[in-house]
């Protein structure tokens, strides 16, 4: 997994390129908390080029998007594939994330 | 052509290995002509989920203890077995239901649900170990 820091305005725009999963989903979490320490409160995740996500990968959404509302901010997601919706329906996860389906609609939501 | 040999290893308890494993798994599901959604959601996040509970809970990411997987697949099905040395589990008690509100904004325990949402049948049984099988039909 790789992943792509950019700025929109004051919107922060991680894009992941492939799997979010145990092995490695420490990664974003600390990528999406050093933007949070250095003042980034709307952060927008762009699953573009993802591949699958497993429990842990998901788990550290939910971990981030608490934090980040904590801080009075908001974490959102765009361009999940049909996999990656059916995992969020699944898991009932797409109730908790406002999900977007392309990074402009997402951009235009904060 | 086809292989119809299972696959039979044994990985050290790092989460690292888990790609690998899956990619193996995945490429001979493809060659048996599973559906696209099995190879690019179903398969690799129940193997996924099975492997890392085996090294992280059943062997306590300990690297001393290994897992086991075996992935038997054919045009009927693919079935898997990954063991690991721990004391197993409850597969019903440790299985949370994600629609219950009090489980929606956990980090953690979404592995089991998913697993048996993903595949047709999933069993835990005592082995040599502690072994969960998962087993898919083709479609």
């Amino acid at each position: 997994m790789s992943l792509q820091v950019t700025k929109h305005a004051d919107v922060v725009v991680i894009e992941v390129d492939g799997q979010l999963i145990v092995g490695n989903r420490q990664e974003l979490k600390q990528k999406v908390l050093d933007e949070a320490e250095a003042g980034a409160r709307k952060v927008l995740i762009d699953f573009a080029k993802a591949g699958y996500i497993d429990s842990s990968g998901l788990g550290v959404l939910v971990s981030l998007a608490r934090r980040l509302r904590e801080l009075g901010g908001d974490l959102r997601l765009a361009n999940l594939n049909d996999d990656l919706q059916t995992l969020f329906e699944l898991t009932k996860l797409d109730s908790l994330f406002q999900i977007s389906d392309t990074r402009e609609r997402a951009l235009e939501s904060f | 052509m086809a292989s119809n040999a299972a696959l039979d290893i044994r990985i050290p308890s790092d989460v690292s290995r888990i790609e690998g494993i899956v990619a193996q798994v995945v490429h001979r599901c493809r060659e048996h002509r599973f559906a696209g959604r099995q190879l690019t959601l179903n398969v690799p996040v129940a193997l996924t989920e099975a492997l890392s509970n085996a090294i992280l809970r059943g062997n306590g990411e300990d690297p001393s203890r290994q897992v086991r997987v075996r992935a038997d697949v054919s045009e009927l099905r693919l079935v898997l077995e990954v063991e690991d040395e721990g004391d197993g589990f409850d597969l019903d008690a440790c299985t949370k239901d994600p629609s219950d509100p009090g489980n929606l904004e956990r980090e953690d325990g979404r592995g089991l649900y998913l697993m048996r949402s993903l595949m047709d049948r999933v069993e835990r049984y005592r082995g040599d170990g502690n072994v969960v099988r998962l087993v898919l039909h083709r479609r």
